[in-house]
C-alpha cells in the first residue's frame, strides 16, 4: 500500500426506549412473553385500528436530545416509511423523516489525541418491527408482534469519527448518556442498542468523501471494531486494485469475519415517505420542554466530578463506578447508608467487579441490595470479622444478596477474640512445630510467619490475624 | 307493518319507548323488508337476521326495564361495510377481505350499540369506498330504489339504499369526497358529514385518512341530528378526535331561519350543472330566503382544483392505507404462489379490484422519490388555499347552499367507463372534505325521470347546527317521498311470513351471497 488512508465513519443508533406500553398502543413492552400475547388490534395492524403516540416515549426523546446538545424541533411530525414486510404489520413504519424532533447536536468523546466533538445529526422517534421466525422444519415462516411498536429513537451521527475506536468511544458516551437518563439498558446483546455503521475511506487530505456502505448486524462493540476493520480493509483493497466501492447495504458476520452485500444503492427502495395523517403533528411547549430539562438527572460528567468533591474518590475510581449508572447508584445507595466513600467504592471496583469478569456479566448485572454492603462494611469495621471472612461473605451477597450479618453467625465465621482460646491454639500450634521453632531462635523470621498462619488455619480464619502475631510473639520468646 | 317501515327512526324510537312498537316487531318488519327488496337492490353484502331478532330481545328487555332510554333505543340500522363489527363479516365490499370477521366493533358503532341499536347487517360499497356509483363492489352492484336501471351513488350506496327502499330506519356511512352527500341525494335521502375529528374513525377501516368521516343517513334532518348526536365522541384511541362540547345538535331542529345568511357559490351553478338540478337547487334557496333567510350569490373560487388535490391526497393515503392487505394477516391469500413477494403480487392482484388498483397506483405514484413535492406537497397547499377560499365564505355566511351532484343518478354502467367523469361528478362534495367541514344533503325534488335531487348544505367547522337549522326549515316545506319499492314488503306478503321467525330458526342466514360465493373460490 503506497497511499495513506483516512476512514470515515457514521452512525445510526438504534435505542429501544424502557417505556411501559408501546409507542402506538396500550401493549406491555415487556420482554419473553409468549408468542403474540402482548399486541392488540393497533400493533398487529388490524384494519380500521388507529396509533395514537404515547407522551413517554416524547419525553424520552426530548431527554435524549437534550443531553446530547440538540436543537429541538417544538413542532415536529411522524411520518409513514412505506415498505412490503411480514414483520412489519401495516406495511409502513411510522417513523419521523421530514421534522425530526432533535436536530444538530454533540457529544464530546476522550480520544488518544483529546477530546473531539461528534455531530448528532437529528435523533427521531419510530416503532420496532415484530420478529419472523423461519421454521425450517415445517417450511414456513411466523410472526410474532410481541415486539410490533416497541419505542425507539434512531440517532443519527455526522460522519465524524475516524477510528473504531472513535466509535466505541461515541458509543460507550451514548449508551452511559441514556442510561443516566434512564431512557434505555442499552444493551447491545440483547438489541435494546443496535448501531449501523456508515464507512468510507479517502486519501489523507482528500476534500470528498469516498463512496460509503452501510454494515448491519453488529451486536457487540467487538463485532463493531472487528466489521471496521474488516469493511476499511475491503474497501483499500478495492481502491488499490483500482476498483470502485459501490454504495450498497452490507451484513457482518461476526463468525466469519466477514461482510456480504445486502443490496445495493440501484435496488434500494423507495419508502414514499409521507406525513401520517392518522397522528397529528406533535407540539412540545416551552412549558412542556422546560420540565424536561428540569427533571434532567446528573449525567456522568457532573457525577465524575462531584465524587471526587464530595467522596474525595481518586478519579480512577470516580470513572469506575460511574461507568455504570446502575453502579454508580448502589455506591450512593451503600454510602448513604454506611459512610465511609472509599471502603464501599474499594469493594465495589475490587471484589465486584472481579466476580462480575469472572462470571462474564456487566455491572447492570449486579443484584444485591446496597443495605447488604453495608452491613458487611459495618461487620469489618467492628472486627467482628476479618477482612479474608468477609470477602468469603462478599461472593455469597454477590450471587445471593444474603444479610451477612445472619449470615456469619449461622456460619459462625465472628472472629474469636477471646485470648485464653487463643494463646491455647497458639500454645498448641508451638508445641506442634518444634523445627520451626528452632528455625525461629535461629534468627529465621520466616518461622514466626508460619507458626502465625498454622494458627489461623487452626482457628480457621476467624481469628485477627494482628493478635495472633502478637500472642506468637510473646509464646516464642517464653520458649 | 307498511306503517312501522314507514317511520322515521325518531319516530319508531319513541313508539318503541311508549310500547306501541316492541323492538323485536320492528326488526321483523325490516328483515322483511330486506327479504322483499333486496332480490332488485342488493343493498346488503351481509345480513344478520339471527343476531338481529336475538339483539331485539335483549334491547326489548332493557328498555323494560328502563335501562336504555334514548331516542333510538332498539331502532334497527345499517352499517355500511367499512366499519368493524365484532364477530360480524367486514369486507369493505372487497375480495381481498371476503373472510374477515374483525375482533372488535367501531367506536361509531359501539355508541349505537351503547344507545341500543339493533344492527340487521352491513351494506354494500365502492370498494373501500373508491368510487361515486356502488359499482365497484366485489359483490355486484347496488340498484338505485327510485329505478333499478340507475346506480344509487356511492361509496355509501348500500346504505343509502336501504334507507330509501326502507330496508333499515337508518344507516351509517362514511364519506371521503362525498360518499355520504352524493348517493344520499341520488336515493332521496338525507346524510351529514360532520366536521373532520367529530366521529371517531377508530375501527373505520380507512381510505383517506385525513378526509373520512363517519356520518348519519336517513329520512329525514330530525334522525340525522339524533344519531350523529348519538355517534359523535371523543374518542382517545383516534388522535384525530376533537373533543367538543356542542354535540346537542337536536337543539338546532328549528323551524327558523330569519336572518341566517346563506351565500350560493357561482362557481357551483356553471357549466355541466345539471339545468333541472339547478332550478331544483335554486327554487331551494328561495324557500329559505321566504322564510327570512339573506340569500346571495358569491364566488367561492378554487372550485376547479379541488378535484385534482383530492385525489393526489385521497389516492397517496390509500396507497399506504391498503398496503397492510397483503395476505399475510388476514383476508384473501393467492393460492399458488412462490415466495414471499409472489404471495403479496398474487394475493393482491386477485384481491383488489381495478379501481382499487388504479387508486393504489396513482397514490404510489405521486408519493414516489423525485415526484413527492411536485404533485403531494402542491396538493396539501392547494388543500390549504381551499381551507381559506371557505375561511372567507364562512365571515359572510352561515351556510354555504349549492347541490350536491352535477346531475342525477346516472345508469348502470355509464359511469364506470370513464373514470375521469366519475371523478368530476364529486366536484362539489370534495372540496367540503378538503376543508374539514360539514355538509348535509336533504332531498329537494326530483327529475322529470323521478330521481331525486339532492340540496347540499355546507357550515363552517363545527357548525353543523347552522346546516341543520337550514335544512330542517327548509324540509317543512315538503313530505318525505318513498320510492315504490319501499312499499314492497306488504304487497308481497313477506313480513307475514319473517314475523313467524324465531332467532333460532333464522340462524345461519347470515353473509350475503355475493360474499359466501367469492369465499368459497378464493379458499
Amino acid at each position: 500500500m503506497t497511499k495513506q488512508y483516512e476512514t470515515v465513519i457514521g452512525l445510526e443508533v438504534h435505542v429501544e426506549l424502557a417505556t411501559k406500553t408501546k409507542i402506538f398502543c396500550g401493549c406491555s413492552t415487556a420482554f419473553g412473553g409468549a408468542p403474540n400475547t402482548h399486541t392488540c388490534p393497533v400493533c398487529t395492524g388490524m384494519p380500521g385500528s388507529l396509533p395514537v403516540l404515547n407522551k413517554q416515549v416524547v419525553e424520552y426523546a426530548l431527554a435524549v436530545g437534550l443531553a446530547t446538545n440538540c436543537g429541538i424541533n417544538q413542532y415536529c411530525k411522524f411520518d409513514r416509511k412505506n415498505y412490503f414486510y411480514p414483520d412489519n404489520p401495516q406495511n409502513y413504519q411510522i417513523s419521523q423523516l421530514y421534522l425530526p424532533i432533535c436536530h444538530d447536536g454533540w457529544v464530546e468523546i476522550e480520544t488518544a489525541a483529546g477530546t473531539k466533538k461528534i455531530g448528532i445529526h437529528e435523533i427521531h422517534m419510530e416503532e420496532d418491527a415484530g420478529k419472523l421466525i423461519h421454521d425450517e422444519w415445517e417450511d414456513c415462516s411466523l410472526v410474532d408482534y410481541n415486539r410490533s411498536g416497541v419505542p425507539l429513537i434512531e440517532i443519527v451521527s455526522e460522519p465524524d469519527m475516524r477510528s473504531a475506536d472513535e466509535v466505541i468511544a461515541y458509543l460507550e458516551k451514548l449508551r452511559l448518556i441514556i442510561q443516566y437518563l434512564g431512557a434505555s439498558d442499552c444493551k447491545l446483546q440483547e438489541g435494546s442498542m443496535r448501531a449501523d455503521v456508515n464507512l468510507s475511506v479517502r486519501e489523507v487530505g482528500a476534500a470528498q468523501f469516498g463512496t460509503r456502505t452501510e454494515m448491519k448486524n453488529l451486536n457487540s462493540f467487538k463485532a463493531i471494531a472487528r466489521a471496521i476493520e474488516g469493511e476499511r480493509k475491503r474497501q483499500i483493497e478495492l481502491l488499490e486494485e483500482g476498483k470502485k466501492v459501490i454504495q450498497e447495504t452490507r451484513r457482518w458476520d461476526d463468525n466469519k469475519e466477514s461482510s456480504h452485500a445486502m443490496r445495493s444503492k440501484e435496488d434500494a427502495q423507495d419508502y414514499r415517505y409521507f406525513p401520517d395523517p392518522d397522528l397529528t403533528p406533535v407540539v412540545i411547549s416551552d412549558e412542556w420542554l422546560q420540565a424536561v430539562r428540569d427533571r434532567q438527572p446528573e449525567l456522568r460528567t457532573e457525577k465524575l466530578a462531584r465524587y471526587q468533591a464530595e467522596f474525595q474518590l481518586p478519579r480512577y475510581d470516580a470513572e469506575i463506578l460511574t461507568g455504570s449508572k446502575h453502579l454508580a447508584d448502589i455506591f450512593e445507595a451503600t454510602v448513604a447508608l454506611c459512610g465511609r466513600p472509599k471502603e464501599v467504592s474499594n469493594w465495589l471496583m475490587v471484589e465486584a467487579m472481579r466476580l462480575l469478569k469472572e462470571k462474564e456479566q456487566d455491572p447492570e448485572d449486579l443484584s444485591f441490595s446496597p443495605e447488604n454492603l453495608a452491613k458487611l462494611i459495618g461487620l469489618v469495621e467492628k472486627n467482628t470479622i476479618n477482612r479474608t471472612v468477609a470477602k468469603t461473605v462478599f461472593e455469597e451477597i454477590f450471587a445471593n444478596d444474603v444479610d451477612p450479618e445472619n449470615y456469619v453467625a449461622e456460619k459462625g465465621l465472628a472472629m474469636v477474640n477471646d485470648e485464653g482460646a487463643l494463646r491455647q491454639a497458639v500454645e498448641e500450634v508451638i508445641a506442634a512445630n518444634p523445627q520451626s521453632v528452632e528455625d525461629y531462635k535461629n534468627g529465621k523470621q520466616k518461622a514466626m510467619g508460619f507458626l502465625v498462619g498454622q494458627t489461623m488455619r487452626a482457628m480457621k480464619g476467624k481469628a485477627d490475624p494482628a493478635k495472633v502475631n502478637q500472642i506468637v510473639r510473646e509464646l516464642l520468646a517464653e520458649v | 307493518m307498511s306503517d312501522i317501515l314507514e317511520m322515521t327512526a325518531v319516530q319508531l324510537g319513541g313508539k318503541i319507548k311508549n310500547r306501541e312498537v316492541g323492538v323485536a316487531e320492528a326488526t321483523k318488519a325490516a328483515l322483511g323488508q330486506i327479504r322483499a327488496a333486496e332480490p332488485v337492490v342488493h343493498a346488503y353484502v351481509t345480513v344478520d337476521e339471527a343476531g338481529a331478532l336475538k339483539r331485539a330481545e335483549e334491547i326489548q328487555k332493557q328498555i323494560d326495564a328502563g335501562e336504555l332510554t334514548g331516542p333510538l333505543a332498539g331502532v334497527p340500522v345499517a352499517i355500511k361495510d367499512n366499519m368493524c363489527t365484532e364477530g360480524m363479516l367486514t369486507t369493505c365490499s372487497s375480495k381481498i377481505l371476503y373472510n374477515f370477521v374483525p375482533t372488535y366493533t367501531a367506536e361509531a358503532v359501539l355508541n349505537l350499540e351503547k344507545a341500543g341499536a339493533v344492527i340487521l347487517g352491513k351494506t354494500n360499497m365502492d370498494e373501500f369506498a373508491m368510487g361515486s356509483t356502488t359499482e365497484t363492489s366485489a359483490f355486484g352492484v347496488t340498484r338505485n330504489p327510485w329505478n333499478p336501471d340507475h346506480v344509487p351513488g356511492g361509496s355509501s350506496g348500500g346504505s343509502c339504499a336501504a334507507v330509501a327502499a326502507n330496508e333499515c330506519f337508518y344507516a351509517l356511512g362514511s364519506d371521503t369526497g362525498g360518499s355520504i352527500r352524493q348517493p344520499s341525494s341520488f336515493c332521496g335521502v338525507t346524510g351529514i358529514k360532520p366536521t373532520y375529528g367529530t366521529v371517531s374513525r377508530y375501527g373505520l377501516i380507512a381510505y383517506g385518512s385525513s378526509l373520512d368521516q363517519i356520518g348519519p343517513i336517513a329520512k329525514d334532518v330530525t334522525d340525522c341530528a339524533a344519531i350523529l348526536e348519538t355517534i359523535a365522541s371523543h374518542d382517545r384511541k383516534d388522535s384525530t378526535s376533537i373533543p367538543r362540547d356542542d354535540c346537542d345538535f337536536t337543539s338546532a331542529l328549528k323551524d327558523d331561519v330569519k336572518g341566517m345568511r346563506i351565500g350560493i357559490p357561482r362557481d357551483y351553478l356553471g357549466e355541466g350543472l345539471d339545468g333541472e338540478v339547478k332550478a331544483a337547487i335554486l327554487a331551494a334557496a328561495k324557500v329559505l330566503e321566504e322564510k327570512g333567510a339573506v340569500v346571495e350569490e358569491f364566488d367561492l373560487s378554487l372550485v376547479e382544483y379541488a378535484i385534482p388535490a383530492y385525489y393526489v391526497i385521497a389516492s397517496a393515503e390509500a396507497s399506504s392505507n391498503l398496503s397492510r392487505f397483503d395476505g399475510v394477516k388476514y383476508g384473501l391469500r393467492a393460492k399458488e404462489y412462490e415466495g414471499l413477494h409472489n404471495m403479496y403480487k398474487r394475493s393482491r392482484s386477485e384481491g383488489f379490484g381495478p379501481e382499487v388498483k388504479r387508486r393504489i397506483m396513482l397514490g404510489s405514484f405521486v408519493l414516489s422519490s423525485g415526484y413527492y413535492d411536485a404533485y403531494y406537497l402542491k396538493a396539501l397547499r392547494t388543500k390549504a388555499l381551499i381551507k381559506k377560499a371557505f375561511d372567507r365564505a364562512f365571515e359572510k355566511y352561515d351556510v354555504i347552499l349549492g347541490p350536491a351532484s352535477p346531475s342525477t343518478a346516472p345508469k348502470l354502467g355509464e359511469s364506470l367507463s370513464d373514470p375521469l367523469k366519475m371523478y368530476l361528478g364529486d366536484i362539489y362534495t370534495i372540496s367540503v372534505n378538503l376543508a374539514g367541514l360539514p355538509g348535509m344533503t336533504v332531498p329537494c325534488g326530483r327529475d322529470l325521470k323521478g330521481l331525486p335531487i339532492g340540496l347540499q348544505l355546507i357550515g363552517d367547522c363545527f357548525k353543523e347546527k347552522n346546516i341543520i337549522r337550514a335544512g330542517y326549515a327548509f324540509e317543512q316545506s315538503r313530505t318525505y317521498e318513498s320510492p315504490e319499492i319501499a312499499k314492497k314488503a306488504q304487497a308481497d306478503g313477506v313480513a307475514a311470513d319473517i314475523a313467524g321467525i324465531t332467532p333460532d330458526i333464522a340462524a345461519g342466514n347470515g353473509a350475503g351471497s355475493a360474499a359466501e360465493n367469492t369465499g368459497k373460490e378464493a379458499r
